[in-house]
């Protein structure tokens, strides 16, 4: 049986932290899953395809996020997030 | 009381930022805030249709959004994130599904339901410490003004669906504005807010109409249709004229434009001191249709040929061919007399928003001008190409703007370089030897303009940005617009070291700012060594004729001790004084506007 609800801790690492464009990244990358995404930072739990609502966290460089994805493709989600972070949304530093 | 309040409001005081008196109907072009109304729903079909209702907007604003984004230029679209970051927002939780649960739960109607949500993200986002973050509620209020006007069914107002002649009422009016008007039906613009070097000045002053800004309140005070005069010699706005009024403003119309035309008569004798030196007086333009007004008015060249409008004015870049065939009748039109084509100016305050990247924190000190052309080098080769080939049909030279540095210019000279190459190989004919010249408008060039002389044939100093950048105040902000002090004495040291420097380099200092078109200021740049005047063309006849009068000898005299002095206030007393009788001519005949006591007036204001 696959897991439906899996959690895993991610680094902010690129230069500009959650700004507009990582955000805008992390909600359309949700969008392609059927699971749902949240983001949590300290005790604030936010959804994961509200552009805004991650904007709220306001994450710097070097926040720890912890992402949990709940659904059937729960794992390619976290996956795609995972690679998102690891190249730094994309940004040229 | 009321009979009191409606004279107050009959007639608003502005600056007077472009000459000539109409008379028309008013068009108001609103960028302000909609109305939002609170409404109860009583049943709950009302209550279902508003949430239908706020959907059908969200999808109508969605569709607008995404043709705006399709009509972007290609080289612009990476630009386009912005966009796409409102496209999210339309689809945002904490937007739209907040608001239909408001609609639900409250049973209130969508427009303030939705304001209701607004105010909430923004209630959330002024937590933030990060600014960057903070600051994207504008995309938030922007996205929710769109929904709002499309719950209207309003749409945005585009200058280029008006088909009647009309008067332009705005509370300020961007390039992308200006540069879409049907210009044959605009007979003038007033707005709210801007000074006088603000993009609708500028516009208008090349159209030649009459305009009027910083009159704060006008929108407030006129509807679409609403009668108007307004005087653009006064800086007033006549708001329901009775037919006394309309009569007397007639009157007074034809008396200035006889006087006017007198003037003009006289404006093809050269602009030479009453002790000989002769002086270059050039035109400022913005369009090639003003080639031929600037000649009529006794232009001896275009000192100043801002190209932003064929970039602003359609959703496409211009074709090289196109920009090239505009060059080259500018440059035949004009000839022998030189044309200065100014490279892009594009950005900061005057990009359209349509071509508008992501929403800078600080536009003027932003990715604008050579910063730009430099980053869009396809762009950049494709205007200087054009401007390359029309140098074999005239005499043209090639001006950079808001070079900050030395390396700034070398770099966009070794673009130049490759550029002659690409034409050598396809064997087409250029001036190899076309003057390239600089805008010395930021602080940072004046300082090193010694070494900038050495790999220049001309500097044009550029006033308007220069002062604001050395005075750091933004010439659009009617807040600090009365610090807008040509007069200031760092900036005559700083356009005294730049003549100096050009000077001992053996090259020519040219300046083009609104200061060039300034009766106040003729004297002073006359002492300073300025050789060159460009300027905007309705200036012209009135600005040699001041030359006319002045002594060389003199003005470089009365310098040495304008120098002296500590404040621009002193500055302008002095220089006032001394122009005194030669200005109550030209005042009293309406000639010169009376932004001077405008100013004045702020500036106590203010004290």
């Amino acid at each position: 049986m696959f897991a439906m609800d899996l959690t895993r801790k991610l680094l902010v690492n690129n230069e500009l932290g959650l700004h507009a464009r990582a955000a805008a990244k992390i909600v359309s990358l949700a969008g392609n899953y059927k699971s749902a995404l949240y983001i949590k930072k300290g005790d604030h739990v936010v959804d994961g395809s509200s552009i805004l609502s991650i904007l709220t966290l306001a994450c710097p460089k070097g926040t720890e996020i912890c992402a949990r994805a709940v659904g059937e493709d729960c794992e390619a989600l976290l996956e795609a997030l995972t690679s998102l972070f690891n190249q730094k949304f994309g940004e040229a530093r | 009381m009321t009979e009191r309040y409606k004279e107050r409001v009959k007639k608003l005081r502005g600056i007077a930022v472009s000459p000539g008196v109409i008379i028309g109907k008013a068009r108001l072009v609103d960028r302000s805030r909609v109305k939002i109304l609170y409404q109860y729903l009583v049943s709950e079909q009302q209550v279902w249709g508003e949430v239908e209702r706020f959907k059908e907007a969200l999808g109508a604003a969605k569709e607008q959004i995404a043709g705006i984004k399709n009509k972007m230029p290609e080289q612009l679209r990476k630009h386009a994130f912005i966009l796409d970051t409102h496209l999210m927002i339309l689809e945002d939780s904490m937007f739209c599904n907040a608001t239909i649960q408001t609609i639900l739960s409250e049973k209130i109607n969508a427009e303030w339901a939705l304001k209701k949500s607004v105010q909430n993200i923004d209630k959330l986002f002024a937590q933030i410490d990060d600014r960057y973050i903070k600051e994207r509620i504008v995309d938030v209020e922007y996205v929710a003004e769109r929904v709002l006007r499309c719950l209207a069914g309003k749409e945005q107002v585009s200058l280029s669906e008006i088909n009647e002649r009309v008067i332009i009422v705005a509370h300020e009016l961007s390039p992308a504005d200006t540069s879409s008007i049907n210009i044959g039906k605009v007979m003038g613009f007033i707005t709210d807010v801007g000074g006088r070097t603000s993009h609708a000045a500028i516009m208008a002053q090349s159209l030649k109409i009459p305009a009027v800004v910083g009159l704060e309140t006008v929108t407030h005070h006129v509807q679409d249709g609403t009668l108007l005069i307004v005087d653009g010699y006064a800086g007033e706005v006549i708001i329901d004229p009775d037919d006394e009024e309309i009569i007397l403003y007639q009157e007074k119309q034809i008396q200035r434009e006889a006087y006017e035309s007198g003037i003009i008569r006289l404006s093809h004798l050269a602009a030479e001191t009453v002790d000989g030196h002769r002086i270059a007086v050039r035109a400022n333009i913005e369009l090639l249709e003003e080639v031929v007004a600037a000649k009529d008015h006794g232009a001896e060249g275009i000192g100043l040929y801002r190209t932003e409008y064929h970039y602003l004015r359609s959703a496409s870049l211009p074709a090289e061919e196109d920009l090239f065939e505009d060059y080259r009748e500018v440059a035949e039109i004009i000839a022998p007399a030189p044309v200065t084509i100014r490279t892009l100016d594009l950005g900061g305050d005057r990009v359209s928003s349509g071509h508008v990247p992501a929403k800078e924190t600080n536009p003027a000190l932003g990715l604008r001008a050579i910063r730009f052309c430099l980053k869009e080098v396809g762009l950049f080769k494709s205007q200087l190409r054009a401007i390359l080939r029309a140098s074999a049909f005239g005499k043209v030279q090639l001006m950079f703007p808001m070079i900050s540095g030395v390396q700034e210019l070398l770099d966009s000279r070794a673009i130049l370089e490759e550029v002659m190459s690409e034409l050598d190989r396809e064997g087409r004919d250029y001036d190899r030897h076309v003057r390239v010249g600089v805008m010395v408008e930021v602080p940072s060039a004046v300082a090193v303009a010694d070494i900038l002389a050495k790999y220049v044939d001309f500097f044009s100093i550029g006033t308007n940005d220069l002062i604001q950048y050395a005075l750091a105040i933004d010439r659009v902000n009617e807040h600090v617009a009365y610090m807008y002090q040509p007069f200031h004495p760092a900036i005559l040291r700083m356009i005294k070291q730049v003549v100096e420097a050009g000077k001992k380099a053996g090259i020519d200092v040219a300046l083009c700012g609104e200061m060039a078109g300034d009766p106040l200021c003729t004297c002073i740049l006359l002492g300073l060594g300025i050789e060159e005047f460009s300027l905007n063309t309705v200036g012209i006849p009135i600005i040699k004729k001041i030359i006319r009068t002045l002594s060389l000898e003199e003005c470089r005299k009365d310098l040495e001790k304008i120098l002296e002095l500590d404040t621009a206030t002193r500055v302008r007393d002095v220089v006032k004084a001394k122009m005194k009788p030669l200005l109550t001519d030209l005042h009293h005949q309406g000639l010169i506007t009376s932004y001077n006591n405008n100013v004045d007036r702020r500036a106590f204001q203010h004290a």
